[in-house]
């Protein structure tokens, strides 16, 4: 099925910014970029790594190496445990000190392997350099971006192989960049896009190879102008369109982002690749190439560490398994107690209770909260007043399907599409009845798949 | 890293754990209910220096009637205290409003509690409620006390040296257009130096007020405009056919409840459609219930009673008026509507 693209007229530069498609609802935020000057810093060895075996959405990689073997960087610690899945490889050289487990940012235990490191940082060899990326079969890329085990870095951490592979009988003509970084205080795709700019260009025109694209589109918010220049200049001559967005959370959302840069629109419980798209974040691209060019598997990310309590807010280089208080440490420590830490940024990140959580490759970034920032408040009944509709980028009524789940009519929310509820938390922000929108959204999305996967089970037997 | 400086980490034994998002906009129900109270400052001005003192005092009595029947009927249904969102006090604001000056305060106290038990705690609280509570307390006062609902003064200019003006047997433009007498001019209308209730005469002070809610985006501009424009609208055709004072478009949109009603009463967001189809629809069916009351039905005021009415209709508008979500067909969601 071939998919016409709109009149892309209004996409660039933002002097026809009118033209741009505006997705429905969406919330205009305080961008808090308090780091988007502060170049990336490199953070230096740990003496202890502990690497999760999840990283990623899917099964958890199988470890292949037992407590004391001798390690070296970039050296494959736990293969996929199954198609979705990717391996983890490790971020130094030293020794295996114990196969255990870790304080994931979700709260829960994730299975991890601890790696005592050596100093020497001495690395692997390199997974076999293609010498010319361009004349290698697509099916022998995507088998480099599974071994290297990359996944998406927006945060969702995906496993991009598994992402390149679509369905059958569906044809993608699209691939998509996305470099919008939408969430306020988040700075770390932005320093990417300045600073390793045409790495990323490379990543996405690999991706593009992988799947026999012409069309290559990196879309970057309008806040980040120097990005856009940046990346235009280098873009020139390469095949890959660089487009401006307007500001507005969540333009960075998949189904928001193809809206706006296609004028196509998802349908309800289908992939991108049914409407012939393909998005992955700038830093995931970034890390492709690295694969393919350099033989670098995914061992480390920027991670953008900020907020009023932070010292020095700065955007670290950090290899997995770094502890937050490391990174933390990094920029300066604090300069007053924070009220909340979160993983990732303020609209959907997971706020968490210890510091002794280690970075994996979907950590964009640790922001800590203030007391005077943190809003506390007690929630109310829905007042039907319908600023979640106006502000919901899915278009649904989160204020009523709030009160059915509040209710427990899961069934009754599920044929409201609650299950197409991006978490993107534009309806808890706007509410004034102060109602954990997102929460009840996230309760309603368990009992569905819960009882799913109980059907399922039961089918089997 | 060897600095002479220590680093100071956290402590994070008393970090606050919750759901994302962490961010608020910081909207919260007392700002809106003390915003709509800041809105109808001007009309409660309004109503003391055409009514006299005594508008004051009936407006605190209801206020305060429907604050602490709320505090009692929360108690007894062991509930958080929920006054202090203020939705109580709006609630008492209005309903005084639609009350004539010369109201008994014992009347003000019963409809404050039926406007509170009736209109809202019985069905569990704010948000729960299918019906206007001061509507709700209004037409059962029109119903239990016709007369005193309808003793009017007669307005001349300030009443501020007084504690009220004199009743007399003076009619409202309305009842004046019911039996097809010229109403009042349009200065008059428009200031509101004329009979009625505490609230709805001064058409400048609620349109101000209204204007500010609508700017501070508290109440939808699709329900006035469509209410007030629908009035307009059916009675400046019967006017164009048939002119007589019966019809005129000017007195009705100027007099009565409407201004009252459409900016403050049917904007109530608990009793009102979600969204900005549903609110069109419910205004244009509000403006049309009330001219057919005004004039072809018994009563020269129907406000209150459209109101009513609509708002009993607004979960239906509420069905057929919500928009598809995101990516879903056509087909798929008239299934599961």
């Amino acid at each position: 099925m071939s998919h016409k693209m709109p009149e892309k007229s209004g996409l660039n530069k933002g002097d026809q910014m009118n033209k741009q498609i505006k997705f429905y609802g969406g919330v205009k935020l305080d961008e808090g970029k308090m780091t988007s000057n502060e170049p990336i810093i490199s953070a230096p060895l740990e003496p202890l790594y502990t690497v999760p075996l999840q990283q990623h959405i899917g099964a958890p990689a199988k470890a292949v190496v037992q407590k004391g073997d001798k390690v070296l960087r970039g050296q494959l610690l736990g293969e996929a445990g199954s198609f979705v899945s990717a391996p983890v490889h490790s971020p130094t050289s030293g020794t295996v000190r114990e196969l255990s487990s870790c304080l994931g940012p979700a709260g829960a235990q994730l299975p991890a392997v601890v790696i005592e490191s050596d100093g020497e940082d001495t690395a692997a060899e390199p997974l076999p350099i293609f010498a010319n990326w361009q004349e290698a079969s697509p099916d022998e890329l995507k088998a480099r971006v599974a071994e290297a085990g990359i996944v998406g870095m927006g945060g969702a951490a995906f496993p991009t192989a598994v992402k390149l592979s679509p369905p059958p009988n569906v044809t993608i003509d699209t691939v998509i960049l996305n470099g919008v970084e939408c969430e306020p205080c988040l700075t770390a795709d932005h320093r990417l896009m300045l600073e390793h700019t045409e790495t990323i260009i490379t990543g996405a025109r690999i991706i593009a190879r992988i799947l026999g694209v012409k069309q290559i589109i990196i879309a970057i918010e309008m806040n980040k102008p120097d990005a856009l220049e940046m990346m235009t200049k280098k873009a020139e001559g390469t095949g890959v369109e660089v487009v401006g967005l307007r500001v507005l959370y969540p333009q960075g959302a998949e189904k928001q982002l193809i809206y706006t840069v296609t004028g196509r629109k998802v349908p309800s419980g289908k992939l991108p690749a049914h409407v012939g798209c393909l998005v992955t974040n700038v830093s995931s691209a970034a890390a492709i190439a690295d694969a393919v060019c350099l033989g670098k598997p995914l061992y480390e990310r920027i991670t953008t560490v900020t907020g009023t309590p932070v010292a020095k807010p700065g955007n670290i280089l950090c290899r997995v398994g770094t502890p937050y208080s490391s990174a933390l440490a990094l920029c300066g420590g604090v300069k007053e107690d924070p009220l909340k830490i979160i993983s990732g940024g303020p609209m959907m990140g997971m706020s968490v209770y210890s510091l002794d959580i280690p970075i994996i490759k979907g950590t964009s970034g640790i922001l800590l909260l203030a007391a005077d920032e943190v809003s506390q408040y007690t929630p109310n009944a829905c007042l039907r007043c319908g600023r979640c509709n106006d502000a919901c980028p899915m278009e649904m009524i989160p204020g009523i399907l709030s009160s059915t789940i509040e209710f427990h009519h899961f069934s009754l929310a599920e044929r409201w599409h609650v299950m197409d509820c991006i978490e993107c938390g534009c309806c808890s922000y706007v509410c004034p009845a102060g109602r954990p929108l997102v929460q009840h959204m996230r309760r309603a999305k368990a009992v569905a798949n819960a009882t799913r996967r109980a059907a399922e089970a039961a089918s089997k037997k | 890293m060897s600095e002479q400086t220590t680093i100071r980490m956290p402590d994070t034994s008393k970090l606050v754990v919750s759901s994302s998002p962490h961010y608020h906009d910081m909207g919260s129900i007392p700002k809106i209910m003390f915003t709509v109270l800041a809105a109808l400052a001007p009309a409660v001005f309004a109503s003391i220096y055409f009514f006299g003192w005594r508008a004051l005092l009936v407006l605190s009595v209801c206020m305060v009637s429907c604050a602490a029947i709320e505090a009692l009927l929360c108690r007894l249904m062991r509930r958080r205290i929920s006054i202090g969102d203020g939705s109580a006090l709006v609630t008492g604001l209005l309903l005084g409003m639609t009350l004539p000056v010369t109201s008994p305060l014992w009347m003000c106290i019963v409809g404050s509690f039926i406007a509170i038990g009736l209109g809202k705690m019985v069905y569990g609280g704010l948000g729960g409620n299918p019906f206007n509570p001061a509507s709700v307390g209004r037409v059962a006062l029109l119903l239990a006390c016709p007369s005193a609902m309808t003793t009017w003064v007669t307005v001349s200019g300030c009443a501020l040296n007084k504690w009220v003006v004199d009743a007399t047997t003076g009619a409202t433009p309305l009842e004046l257009v019911a039996q097809n007498q010229p109403g009042p001019g349009f200065w008059s209308l428009f200031l509101g130096n004329i009979g009625g209730s505490i609230g709805e005469t001064c058409t400048l002070a609620l349109i101000v007020g209204g204007v500010f809610l609508i700017a501070l985006k508290i109440i939808r501009w699709q329900i006035p405009v469509f209410f007030i424009g629908t009035v307009f609208l059916i009675t400046g055709i019967a006017y164009m056919v048939s002119p007589c004072p019966k019809f005129n478009p000017m007195t009705h949109v100027l007099s009565g409840g409407l201004m009252l009603g459409a900016f403050f009463m049917a904007t109530d967001m608990v009793t009102s459609p979600l969204n900005r189809k549903g609110a069109v629809v419910f205004a244009i069916g509000c403006g049309i219930i009330t001219t057919i009351i005004r004039l072809w039905g018994s009563y020269p005021e129907g406000i209150s009673y459209a109101i009513l009415i609509m708002n009993a209709l607004t979960p239906l508008i509420d069905r057929y008026t919500a928009g598809r979500p995101f990516g879903v067909a056509r087909k798929a969601s008239q299934k599961n509507a």
